[in-house]
C-alpha cells in the first residue's frame, strides 16, 4: 500500500506525551550490572542445595590432583619442583576458589539459548548480551565464594596448606581473579558463537578445554611443565585465565612479576574483547531465528 | 515521516535438504545439498505513527521473519527498511529503546523469579528513571489487572497470566512500536478479548504503532481497521479489513427464513446451510441483489439478509491457494490495494 493509502487508515495520535526520564549511559550500566548480578544472585539461592551438590562434586578433581601430587612429593623426597604437599595444598585449595571465579556462561548453552529464544529476546534489548553474562556471572561469584568457604576449611584441615602471603600479593590475586573471569568470559562467548556457523561445535568445544586443562596450571602447576610446553604457554591466553591468580597468591612472585601478569591478563581483555565484537557482528548476521 | 517504511524486503533462507536413508545420509558426508527458501520476497509497505495493522498470512507465509527484521534480529538478504528512522538490523541503542517485541511462544520473564524483578530487570536494561518507571508499572499493573499476580514467580503463573506479565514488562520502557507475533496464541477468549482491551487502550492512550500478527481473527477485526495479507512471503493484499472481503471474496451470502420450511432454493444459488426455515445462499457477488429481489418475489421469506462472508471464510480462501504464490488471485488484485 503506498503512503497515501497509509495516511488514509491513520489513527491520529493523541498528543504526545512526554517521554520517559532515562538516566545516563555510565549510570545505566552501573545500576544494570547491579541489577543482574543481584537476579544472579536471588535465582542460585534458590538452588542453594544443587549449587552445593555442584560445588562438592568440584571437589573431586583438585582432592584427586592434590593427592597424587602429595604422593609424589613425598616420594621425590619432600618436594617436585620446589612444590611441598603443604605447598601443593595451598595450590589447590586455591584453584578451587579460581575455578569457580571463572566459571563463566558456557558455550555448550548457545545451542540452547538459539534454540529457546533467549538470544532473540537479548537481541531487541539496548545493552549487548556480552554484558548481561558478565553481570550474571559475575553475581553468581557471591554464591560461589560463600559456598567454598566452608569447603576450603575442611581442605584445608586434612591437607595444612603452607601459604605465606603479602599485601601486594593479595592486592593483586584480588585483581587477577576478576581479570581471569572477564578473559575466560570473552573467550567463552567467542567460542559459543560458533555455534552460529554449525550446530554440532562439541569437538571444537572438548578440543578447546583439553587445551586450556593442560596449558592453564589447571591440572598442574606450570612451574612444574617443560621449557617447551611453557614457551606454548606464553602464547596462549590461558595462564591469564587460571595458573596467575593462583600463583600470585601461592608463589614468591617479585612484585614485577606479579605486574607483567596483571599486564598480560590487560593484553588479553583487550584482544578478547575485540575478538568477541568482530566475530559477534559476523555471527550475528548468521543468526536466522527461525521457530523463536 | 512515517513510523515503518519498507521497500522490496527480502530474506532467503538457505536450508539443508536430505532425503531418508542411510545412503542419503552418506552422501550428504561429501556433498551436502541446500535450497533457497524465499520467506520474505519483496515487501513493501509504509505504516503511520498511531496504527494498528494487522499482518496475517498462513503458517509459513512470511509474517514473524518479516516481524524479525523490522525489529533487528534478522538481516535481510535484500531491500530496505526504516523504523522510527533507524535501520532495524543495525540495532542501535536508540532504536531498541523505542520498539518491543512480543512473540507470544516465548518467555522472556526470569523465569524462577517473580515477575516484579524482571520488571526491575527491565528498568535497568532501559534506564528507565526511578520515578517514571514505578509510575509505568503501576499503571500496566493496572491496567492489565495483574496487582496479584508481580509477587508470584513466573513459572507458577498460567499461560494467560504469564501473557499479560510479558506484555506489561515489554511495555515498561513505553516503547513507540510494538511488534506483536501471535500475543494471544493459546489463551481462552476471555483472555484473548482482555489483551483485545488492554491494546487498543494503550494505542489510544499513547499514540504507538503497532504491527500485528493473530491466526485469531477476533483479533484482527477488533484491533485493526487496517490489514496487510502475506502470502509465500509475498504481498496479496494492503487495505482496510472492511474491504478485504470485496477484493477476495467473489459471493456474497444471502440468508432467508422461509414462511414454508423445505422449499428448494438450490435455483438461486448454492445452498450452505439448512437450519429449519433458516437458509444461507452463497451467491455470485454480481447477482446478490438481483437474487435477493427474486427471493421476495417468488417466496415473500420473513427475513433476508444479504452480507459478505465471515471474515475467516475471507482469509480461509485467500490463503486456499496453490503453491505458486497468488495464482488464486487475479494478477491485478496481487498489487497493493
Amino acid at each position: 500500500m503506498s503512503a497515501d493509502t497509509a495516511q488514509q487508515h491513520r489513527v491520529p495520535p493523541p498528543p504526545a506525551r512526554p517521554p520517559l526520564a532515562r538516566v545516563g549511559r555510565p549510570r545505566q550500566m552501573l545500576d544494570f550490572y547491579a541489577t543482574v548480578a543481584r537476579t544472579a544472585v536471588q535465582e542460585q539461592f534458590q538452588y542453594r542445595a544443587a549449587n552445593y551438590m555442584y560445588m562438592i562434586g568440584m571437589v573431586v578433581e583438585p582432592v584427586i590432583y592434590l593427592v597424587v601430587w602429595s604422593v609424589v612429593a613425598e616420594a621425590s623426597g619432600g618436594s617436585v619442583g620446589g612444590y611441598t604437599p603443604g605447598g601443593f595444598a595451598a595450590y589447590y585449595i586455591v584453584w578451587m576458589l579460581v575455578r569457580n571465579m571463572n566459571i563463566v556462561f558456557t558455550p555448550y548453552g548457545w545451542e540452547f539459548r538459539i534454540r529457546e529464544g533467549q538470544l532473540s529476546g537479548m537481541l531487541v534489548r539496548p545493552i549487548h548480551p556480552l554484558h548481561y553474562d558478565l553481570a550474571y556471572f559475575a553475581g553468581w561469584k557471591v554464591i560461589a565464594v560463600l559456598l567454598w568457604v566452608p569447603i576450603a576449611v575442611v581442605l584445608a584441615l586434612l591437607f595444612p596448606p603452607e601459604l605465606s602471603v603479602n599485601l601486594a600479593q593479595a592486592a593483586t590475586f584480588f585483581v587477577a581473579i576478576w581479570g581471569a573471569y572477564v578473559i575466560r568470559t570473552l573467550l567463552l562467548f567467542v567460542l559459543g558463537l560458533v555455534t552460529l556457523w554449525t550446530t554440532r561445535v562439541a569437538a571444537l568445544f572438548e578440543l578447546y578445554f583439553a587445551a586450556e586443562l593442560l596449558l592453564s596450571g589447571r591440572l598442574v602447576p606450570l612451574d612444574l611443565m617443560p621449557d617447551a610446553v611453557l614457551r606454548w604457554v606464553d602464547l596462549l591466553p590461558f595462564r591469564s585465565t587460571f595458573g596467575f591468580p593462583i600463583e600470585a597468591l601461592v608463589s614468591d612472585l617479585s612484585g614485577p612479576q606479579l605486574v607483567r601478569g596483571l599486564l598480560a591478563q590487560l593484553f588479553w581483555i583487550g584482544f578478547g574483547w575485540l575478538l568477541a565484537m568482530v566475530v559477534w557482528k559476523r555471527a550475528i548476521r548468521r543468526y536466522s531465528a527461525v521457530g523463536n | 515521516m512515517a513510523d515503518v517504511e519498507v521497500d522490496e524486503l527480502t530474506r532467503v533462507f538457505r536450508v539443508p535438504v536430505r532425503e531418508a536413508g542411510l545412503g542419503a545420509a552418506m552422501r550428504s558426508l561429501v556433498r551436502r545439498e541446500h535450497r533457497e527458501v524465499r520467506a520474505v520476497e519483496g515487501l513493501s509497505l509504509t505504516i503511520e505513527p498511531g496504527e494498528v495493522v494487522g499482518f496475517l498470512g498462513p503458517n509459513g507465509a512470511g509474517k514473524t521473519t518479516s516481524l524479525k527484521m523490522l525489529s533487528g534480529l534478522l538481516h535481510p538478504t535484500s531491500g530496505t527498511a526504516r523504523v522510527l528512522g533507524h535501520e532495524p538490523w543495525r540495532r542501535e541503542r536508540e532504536y531498541l529503546a523505542r520498539i518491543t517485541l512480543v512473540m507470544g511462544n516465548r518467555n522472556q520473564l526470569q523465569w524462577d523469579l517473580p515477575v516484579v524483578d524482571s520488571f526491575e530487570m527491565n528498568r535497568a536494561i532501559f534506564g528507565i528513571a526511578r520515578t517514571d518507571f514505578d509510575r509505568t508499572r503501576d499503571e500496566l499493573v493496572e491496567l492489565l489487572e495483574i496487582g496479584h499476580l508481580v509477587t508470584k514467580p513466573v513459572r507458577n503463573l498460567s499461560l494467560g497470566e504469564r501473557m499479560k506479565a510479558e506484555i506489561a514488562g515489554a511495555l515498561l520502557h513505553r516503547p513507540q512500536v510494538l511488534f506483536l507475533d501471535e500475543p494471544t496464541i493459546g489463551l481462552d477468549v476471555t483472555m484473548q478479548k482482555r489483551i483485545r482491551t488492554f491494546l487498543a487502550g494503550y494505542n489510544a492512550r499513547y499514540g504507538a504503532t503497532v504491527m500485528l500478527t493473530s491466526h485469531y481473527m477476533a483479533d484482527v477485526s477488533a484491533l485493526c481497521r487496517r490489514v496487510i495479507v502475506i502470502h509465500h512471503g509475498r504481498l496479496l493484499y494492503d487495505g482496510p479489513l472492511s474491504e478485504l472481503a470485496a477484493r477476495f471474496e467473489t459471493a456474497k451470502t444471502v440468508g432467508v427464513t422461509l414462511v414454508d420450511p423445505g422449499a428448494d432454493l438450490s435455483r438461486y444459488g448454492e445452498v450452505v446451510a439448512v437450519d429449519g426455515a433458516r437458509v444461507t445462499l452463497r451467491v455470485p457477488r454480481a447477482d446478490a441483489s438481483a437474487v435477493a429481489a427474486r427471493l421476495l418475489a417468488d417466496l415473500q421469506p420473513t427475513d433476508l439478509t444479504i452480507e459478505d462472508p465471515p471474515i475467516d471464510d475471507v482469509i480461509e480462501r485467500v490463503f486456499a491457494t496453490p503453491d505458486e504464490p497468488g495464482s488464486a488471485v487475479p494478477s491485478d488484485e496481487k498489487l497493493p490495494g
